[in-house]
């Protein structure tokens, strides 16, 4: 019982975002007379949001080094996006090309920003401010004030799913809409999608429950199995249930795999690696992390230059969404990051924050932004209400840790 | 009314699963010099945070009584309004400010919010008279030392017509002169002045010397009330304190001492802020494995500038200077090729430098060797864990667990866990600068053990303290250091104060 509290109180704000997460969809659910979560409007969620996802999970990290933020990479991401105009359409280069070296020149943003930040000593809000007007300049420099439409590859990126390797092959009893006869055309299920959320979720069982017995074969302590089973139980569940959704439209969207595969590798990064441990050390307190051997500057040039080629991922992105490179693309795509980070509990004082939290925080923004402009809210209202929850949500967060101070 | 100007009846305040304090009762009599003395963790500062209204009135039971009424402070303010001043040991000033801004902080001479200068400049001159401190109110308080810095609190507190003060650890951070200086105007304020103190200290000479009463609490519990009025004797005090008789201030150790293990040669440094000032000059020094090598001097004498800058040039600039360890030269010019090297280095700023406070015990202690539980690039948790446990096990960190919070935990604890981080980094050299400050007399003896118990399992451990009976007691060879030089040489058993003072001196004279 003591444990399970123990278990709770630790990671209460993880689960305190799910359900304000929960809340917010059923809102909009509601307002929208469920509109939201459509099948088509999910898998548009997904890949109109995904810019503020992989953006917020790179400024997660500046964050946590000590409440630092990039400013610059909304500008960055019109930079990466001129550039892949440049290559693919006035260059006529190939598209995998054109995409790599795209997201190069985000990389090299980065390193640039993080060079005087990290080594010149520049604050990082004043190096990305002036990146802020740099690369918006280079990108009209570019582009000449013109639209510049893109390639194939960008918009399969951008807009494209896994082909169904098996159509019209999913059997009956999972016809769930045609077995309550929602639908007076036989539903439309896309086997791919069913076969990869259920292989992936039927992966995550064994390895939880292999990983737990291997830990308890060399002795280390193991969460109990109720707790566990409970965890897992309820992943398999929405993994499939999601799977299943995306499936009644088009499938798999390929930025979904990209998503995903983006969340594993920065939160491995995050929680697993000395580099993030040492992230997280000097965002608490840079004195002692650097007395304890943490290359504080080498940290901080590593972060902003990481931010500026996930930015570069989000340009590529972004433009494949808009089948075009443009001049005013990825306007205030900074501040959705950097609120995405703050609803998802991240410290403005840096130290603490996780990918999880950022991913949790993006969708949150997204969801807010799509409900919103479902209901055909105007564009300057919906403003004030994003303005509203990310300050709602850093207040409840500093009045929760006030009360747990004084408990 | 009776004698006592404040009576706290049965005070019991929980934190989230440790009990602070437990039916503590705590009675000061009217113009008394009342010290609170106790280990780390005792529970002095959660009391009289309760006194001042810091944990509000509804977060702890029991009864305060001040000057005959039942009182329920909901903040400082509210205590300060009945005329309770508290001075916290980290000094709560505005560096870029005044000394007569910062006495009239929060608490202005102004009518219709408009402050009026001449009024606040000329009452600031007065009460700095009443304090003694002989400085122009328009001086920037960055401008003045810590000893100065404390007496503007004392004059704040003044400026609020407080008739009781409460001084935490008012001396930790000022040297033998300033410390008696405030003594005195402590006295002072309270002979002709009336003022009620309450001082919570853990220099035991100290309290013997000023206060009427002293009361111990121990645990979270008070254990009793000593008057002062006929000296008591530390060894009294200290009984009350940890529960026993503490006979032998040092452990008992016999020596087991091999060959040099490290050697600093011609060691030069200058300073980061002016390179044409030499700081270290030409240091010359030699470990031998197993020893406990002291460095004694006067504080500023360049000692931490001395470790700073062997532990991968964490201090100063041109350096130049040989190391050698085990018979062959290493050059470290980061902090993470000394760690990589076997150094390693106890801060003496435990608190600014030391930790990483909103992270738990066990990510703390694994913080500086976390190669050690790495495997490919993968931080194993669980073993993680492991360390955690039983480093708080090993050193009995006083903790709810290991998940606890370090900046949570007293400070004797958290010095258990910046050691325990460098113990687990597995050092051959390891240096310790002032590891015992601010922290009391039974958990310097679990320190002193572990200090020991390091030397024995035959490393090098150099020791820098300003306390030279700390010195005496715990090392078995020492450099005196003097204004960046080495000015002496001796075996410990060899050594006293008056011989150390004396040579400090006239080498200081001798320039």
């Amino acid at each position: 019982m003591n444990s399970v509290k123990e278990f709770v109180n630790r990671n209460i704000r993880q689960y305190g975002m799910i359900f304000a997460l929960v809340v917010i969809m059923i809102f909009f659910g509601f307002m929208t007379g469920g509109k939201l979560i459509w099948p088509r409007n999910v898998s548009m969620l997904v890949k109109q949001n995904a810019y503020v996802l992989i953006l917020a999970i790179g400024m997660m990290f500046c964050i946590l080094t000590g409440g630092n933020v990039d400013l610059s990479v909304g500008s960055l991401v019109a930079l990466v996006s001129a550039m892949s105009g440049l290559m693919a359409t006035t260059l006529g280069l190939p598209s995998g090309l054109a995409i790599l070296i795209s997201i190069i020149t985000g990389l090299l943003a980065g390193i640039w920003q993080g060079f005087w930040i990290a080594y010149v000593r520049v604050p990082p809000f004043i190096t990305t401010l002036a990146g802020m007007l740099v690369f918006r300049g280079v990108n009209n420099i570019i582009l000449n004030g013109q639209t510049l439409p893109l390639s194939d590859l960008y918009v399969t990126i951008g807009t494209g799913s896994v082909p169904d390797i098996a159509p019209n092959t999913v059997p009956d009893f999972l016809r769930i809409g045609d077995l309550l006869q929602l639908q007076n055309k036989p539903e439309y299920l896309n086997m791919t999608m069913l076969i990869v959320g259920l292989t992936l979720s039927v992966i995550y069982v064994l390895f939880v429950i292999f990983n737990r017995k291997s830990k308890q074969m060399r002795g280390y302590e193991v969460p109990s199995l109720s707790s566990v089973i409970v965890k897992v139980a309820s992943f398999f569940i929405v993994i499939n249930i999601f799977a299943y959704w995306l499936a009644m439209d088009d499938g798999l969207p390929i930025m979904l795999i990209l998503l995903a595969a983006l969340y594993a590798i920065y939160t491995f990064i995050a929680t697993k690696t000395i580099p993030g441990r040492h992230i997280y050390a000097m965002g608490g307190n840079i004195k002692a992390a650097e007395l304890s051997g943490v290359n504080t500057k080498k940290m901080m040039f590593l972060v902003y230059s990481n931010m500026g080629l996930l930015a570069g991922v989000a340009g590529v992105v972004t433009a494949g969404r808009l089948m075009a490179s443009s001049p005013n693309v990825g306007a205030n795509f900074e501040l959705d990051a950097i609120g995405a980070c703050f609803i998802g509990g991240a410290s403005a004082y840096g130290g603490v924050g996780t990918i999880w939290g950022a991913v949790v925080g993006a969708f949150i923004m997204g969801v807010m932004n799509n409900g919103m402009s479902i209901m055909g809210l105007n564009v300057f209202l919906q403003s004030v209400a994003k303005g509203m929850v990310v300050l709602l949500a850093v207040a409840f967060d500093m009045y929760s840790k006030s009360k747990s101070r004084l408990g | 009314m009776s004698e006592y100007i404040l009576e706290m009846q049965n005070i019991t305040k929980e934190f989230p699963g440790v009990t602070a304090l437990s039916n503590v009762t705590f009675k000061v009599k009217k113009g008394e010099i009342h010290a609170l003395v106790g280990e780390n963790g005792a529970g002095k500062s959660t009391l009289m945070n309760v006194l001042s209204g810091i944990y509000p009135f509804g977060s702890y039971t029991g009864d305060i009584i001040y000057r005959g009424n039942d009182c329920r402070f909901k903040n400082i303010r509210d205590s300060e309004a009945a005329g309770i001043a508290i001075i916290h040991q980290e000094l709560a000033l505005s560096p870029f400010m005044t000394i007569a801004e910062n006495i009239f902080m929060g608490n202005e001479r102004a009518k219709n919010k408009v402050i009026n200068w001449d009024e606040t400049n000329k009452e600031a001159v007065a009460l700095m008279k009443k304090v003694g401190l002989n400085e122009r109110y328009n001086t920037l308080i960055k401008n003045i030392g810590v000893g100065k810095q404390q007496l503007v609190e004392i004059a704040k507190a003044l400026s609020k017509n407080c008739e009781l003060l409460i001084l935490d650890e008012p001396t930790a951070a000022l040297n033998d002169e300033d410390s008696n200086h405030l003594l005195e105007l402590l006295k002072t304020l309270n002979r002709e002045h009336g003022l009620t103190c309450i001082m919570i200290s853990h220099k035991l000479h100290e309290v013997i010397k000023i206060a009427n009463s002293i009361t111990v609490l121990r645990d979270g519990k008070t254990i009793e009330t000593l008057d002062n009025t006929e000296p008591v004797s530390e060894g009294r005090i200290i009984k009350g304190m940890v529960g026993r008789e503490l006979t032998d201030r040092f452990p008992k150790h016999t020596p087991n001492i091999g060959e040099v293990g490290f050697e600093i040669r011609d060691w030069v440094v200058h300073d980061p802020l002016n390179e044409e000032r030499v700081v270290i000059n030409n240091v010359n020094m030699y470990f031998r494995k197993g020893e406990i090598v002291g460095l004694a001097g006067l504080m500023g004498a360049g000692r931490t500038e001395l470790a700073m800058s062997v532990f991968g040039k964490a201090y100063g600039k041109r350096i130049s200077g040989t190391l050698v360890k085990d018979g062959k030269e290493i050059t470290l010019n980061n902090i993470g090729q000394a760690i990589d090297n076997g150094i390693a280095y106890v801060t003496e700023d435990r608190k600014t430098a030391g930790l990483v406070h909103i992270q738990d015990i066990k990510t703390n202690i694994t913080l500086a060797n976390l190669k050690a539980i790495t495997k490919g690039f993968v931080v194993n948790e669980d073993e993680e864990m492991i360390v955690g446990k039983d480093y708080r096990a090993r050193f009995d960190i006083k903790s709810s667990s290991v998940f606890q919070k370090a900046g949570n935990l007293s400070g004797g604890n958290q010095q258990k866990v910046v050691l325990s981080k460098w113990i687990f980094a597995a050092p051959d050299v390891l240096i310790l600068d002032e590891p015992t400050r601010g922290i009391d007399v039974g958990a310097k003896y679990e320190i002193y053990k572990i200090i020991l118990e390091l030397a024995d399992s035959g490393k090098c451990v150099i020791m820098i303290s300003s306390e030279l009976p700390e010195i005496l007691g715990i090392t078995d060879r020492l450099y005196i250091i003097n204004e960046g030089r080495v000015v002496g040489e001796m075996q410990t058993s060899e050594a006293n104060q008056e011989d150390i003072m004396s040579i400090i001196i006239r080498s200081s004279a001798g320039r």
